[in-house]
């Protein structure tokens, strides 16, 4: 620990908030010793606030919530319901799944979501890549093998959250983005060079141009935190990794955010602030977004990726869209504006 | 290709280790630039990409990475370096420039550098001193602060070795001679109080935070180096900070929440110091400059135990890191920070116009950075002289409430004492001019001088 930030000085045998009950963790972003109940209260109070301050929904609005059956989204759905009830936000909630078609592993985690629907009393969506696009996870790794699976995975995924939303007819979706991974895709632009990306990455909500804009309402909730948070309140999420990927290393970034939050828990919320406070000009824009001639999904060029890569699959040609083809899939895409495809989580 | 970059590492999508190499030494080659990727390859290997003549003996990693006979290699070094000073203006004929010098690879190039330069432009003036119009030469210095005051651990012998060492090392330049600055740090206090030495001590003990620490030490010498560069009447202050070190400040300015005043620290240009501040070597290196030391063998001198620790620490580590994974990632980061907006004092400010001045005037915009905003920041940290964007405050008094209200937030976190009495004690050990400068001193010349910037930018429209 460096310096004697973060309350070292209350040594004392009582939670340092209600100075009543002992204290049962130390609070990973403020060091804090508190007990269960006030960690509880200072959880739940901070997304409140981040979602009345940045005006993340309106009485009345549909919402979905992205849920993977995940650690991030499972918290996610579990204090959403109970502060749109707490504080009478006055939304229609749903939960999103997204069916990829992967046995052993979907199918498992999918009945953690379903499980869910019930605890929680939330109407659950599941879309599935065999019904959107005639081919499941299992079958594309069939046909291209081992590599590039991300692309699909990524370009799938997204779309057929955006699908299931519209089914759903809701107005917002909301996904489980922690801190840990805001900070990390600000430290990925800028070791990528990225401006434009740099400027909306630490935006809370995206995609208001596009067909459901997306918002995260755990921008500066520590990862940390939502696992100690599943933890005390025994949620049920699921945690094995995909069987695709049985030892799937941590990237680079994502390491250095440990280490710096291990000896400066601060460090996390202060790269989001760097990021919210890099003076780019307005200019550093997004390519022209139009539709795509053949399915009718937000594209920058004549068909969207989802097709490109479908066309591929569909002719046998898996290469189709991967990679350095001109313009068609842009490599940084799938990395980390939608999270990694290993991770369970949106 | 998806899986290629950082990203999706933290997932691991369904990749197997044969693909996932594969695919990282198809990046490498992509991002290490396509120089020696056609068919010639192996044909040309041992020559010069340069002259195509010579055996190459140097191999470069970073952008642009390539392969140089030892003459070439020194000519593009100092390519980089010439095209900095004439495309941001940064050395006039009529200027009296510093030098700061740490003893280290990067400060020690910098030195070679400018005297290089002031050579050749000794050489030109003494070819053209007939002619009535010629160009004065302009003046160099070398600043050297001792900051043993502050770093106990070594030893006296070994330090007066290191600055006998400085000083030869200086003495040998090329001519003209040049003055040589020796300057302990405590020189920031008035030379009325005798006391500097034990404020300065005490000062830099209230700080709790190792990174605080480090951090203010280096503010700290940015107002010792401007104090020598005011009092000998230098007008431009020379900074050895190459890629490498500039790729590590974006990180952690980015780490510590100062991604508003980021744009500011990293340009050619800076001045929003009294003396204006150049990177002449923002393109160079470490790399580089280590084979350049070592193949000219030019002497450096470890003076002060550099190697950083806490959050700065890390960051070295961690570019390091990205580094060896690519070589031309520094320049990438640099590349990044480099396209946020920069400040109106990022420039150098152009005084009078005579012949030279136009001329690199020209240049300049031929080079020009985007169009810089209109308007100035509100307020500078008085400590490490961040601008803000916050909204002003109430600077008339001088109270550490006051004081701690001025500072940016990052100071406030890891160099200001927490604690009432701590914060009264630091305040106390501050100099003068760092007080000063909090109320109101700074703000005022600022806007003065980007006042002037400002009536250029219009002029440039
Ligand atoms: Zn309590
Ligand atoms: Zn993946
Ligand atoms: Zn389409
Ligand atoms: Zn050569
Ligand atoms: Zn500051």
């Amino acid at each position: 620990m460096e310096g004697t930030h973060g309350g070292e000085k209350t040594k004392s045998r009582l939670c340092s908030i209600c100075n009543q009950r002992r204290p049962a963790l130390r609070r990973p972003k403020t060091l804090e010793q508190i007990c269960r109940e006030c960690f509880y209260v200072v959880f739940e109070d901070e997304i409140h606030s981040v979602i009345v301050n940045n005006k993340l929904f309106k009485p009345g609005e549909r919402i979905a919530i992205g849920a993977s059956g995940g650690k991030d989204s499972t918290v996610l759905a579990y204090v959403m319901s109970e502060l749109n009830r707490r504080h009478k936000y006055g939304l229609d909630l749903f939960l999103l799944s997204v069916d990829e078609g992967i046995t052993g592993y979907r199918d498992d985690s999918l009945e953690t979501v379903k499980r869910n629907e019930i605890q929680y009393g939330l109407p659950l969506k599941v879309v599935s890549y065999k019904d959107l696009y005639g081919w499941t996870m299992d079958e594309i790794v069939k046909m291209i093998g081992l590599k590039n699976n991300c692309t699909f995975c990524g370009v799938f995924r997204r779309q057929a959250l955006d699908r299931g939303a519209a089914l759903l007819k809701v107005d917002k979706l909301a996904t489980g983005h922690n801190a840990d991974d805001i900070a990390e895709t600000v430290l990925l632009n800028i070791l990528r060079g990225d401006i434009a990306r740099l400027s909306r990455c630490t935006s809370i909500i995206t995609g208001e141009d596009g067909p459901i804009p997306r918002c995260k309402p755990f921008k500066y909730t520590y990862e940390k935190e939502i696992v100690t948070y599943a933890y005390f309140k025994k949620l049920d999420y699921f945690s094995t990794e995909c069987i695709y990927s049985p030892n799937a290393y941590r990237g680079f970034a994502r390491e250095f955010i440990k280490d710096l939050e291990r000896i400066r828990p601060r460090a996390i919320l202060d790269i989001i602030k760097s990021g919210e406070d890099f003076r780019i000009a307005p200019s550093t824009k997004m390519p022209e977004q139009g539709t795509c001639q053949r399915c009718g999904y937000i594209s920058s060029q004549k068909w969207c990726k989802a097709c490109v890569l479908l066309e591929g699959l569909n002719r046998g040609l898996p290469k189709l869209g991967i990679g350095r083809t001109r313009g068609v899939v842009n490599p940084k895409d799938d990395q980390v504006k939608s999270k990694p495809c290993g991770s369970l989580d949106f | 290709m998806a899986c290629n970059g950082t990203g999706c590492q933290s997932g691991g999508c369904y990749k197997d280790n044969a693909g996932d190499e594969e695919e990282k030494l198809s990046t490498e080659k992509k991002l290490n630039g396509d120089n020696c990727g056609d068919g010639n390859h192996t044909r040309h290997q041992t020559l010069c990409f340069k002259c195509k003549a010579s055996e190459a003996t140097i191999f470069t990693g970073g952008e642009g990475g390539s392969r140089f006979c030892a003459d070439c290699f020194r000519s593009n070094l100092y390519g980089k370096f010439k095209l900095a000073v004439t495309s941001h203006a940064m050395i006039s004929p009529t200027d009296k420039v510093l030098v700061a010098f740490s003893g280290g690879t990067s400060s020690r190039v910098a030195l070679q550098f400018v005297s290089e330069m002031q050579l050749k432009s000794q050489k030109n003036f003494d070819a053209t001193a007939i002619r009535d119009r010629s160009l004065p030469v302009f003046g160099v210095g070398v600043a050297f602060i001792d900051e043993s005051e502050i770093h106990p651990i070594i030893t006296s012998t070994d330090f007066n070795q290191s600055i006998e060492n400085i000083k030869e090392m200086v003495s040998n330049l090329s001519p003209p001679k040049k003055n040589l600055h020796l300057v302990p740090i405590s020189n920031i206090y008035s030379t009325k109080t005798s006391d500097g030495k034990d404020k300065l001590k005490n000062l830099i003990n209230t700080v709790n935070d190792a990174t605080g620490k480090e951090d203010l030490v280096t503010h700290l010498r940015m107002l010792s180096l401007q104090k020598i560069a005011i009092e000998n009447g230098y007008t431009k202050l020379v900074l050895g900070s190459c890629t490498s070190r500039i790729a590590c400040h974006v990180l952690s300015a980015t780490v510590k929440g100062q991604g508003y005043s980021l744009a500011a620290d990293i340009q050619y240009a800076d001045a929003r110091w009294e003396v204006p501040v150049v990177l002449p070597l923002r393109d160079c290196l470490i790399q580089e400059l280590n084979i350049l030391c070592t193949l000219d063998r030019l002497e450096t001198v470890e003076v002060f135990n550099n190697s950083c620790s806490g959050i700065n620490g890390l960051v070295s580590s961690f570019v390091k890191l990205l580094q060896e994974e690519n070589a031309s990632r520094e320049c990438t980061i640099v590349r990044t920070a480099g396209k946020l907006t920069p400040f109106p004092f990022n420039k150098i400010p152009e005084t009078n116009t005579n012949d030279a001045d136009m001329a690199s005037q020209r240049r300049h915009k031929k080079f020009n950075l985007k169009p810089i905003e209109s308007l100035p920041p509100e307020s500078f940290c008085p400590i490490c002289n961040s601008p803000m964007n916050a909204g002003s405050f109430d600077n008339s008094q001088t109270t550490p409430e006051h004081f701690t209200a001025a500072c940016c937030s990052s100071c406030r976190y890891q160099i200001l004492p927490e604690d009432r009495s701590s914060m009264d004690d630091f305040y106390s050990f501050l100099p003068e001019s760092v007080i000063t400068r909090a109320k109101d001193g700074n703000q005022k010349w600022i806007r003065e001088r980007i006042q002037d910037c400002l009536i250029l930018d219009e002029d440039e429209v």
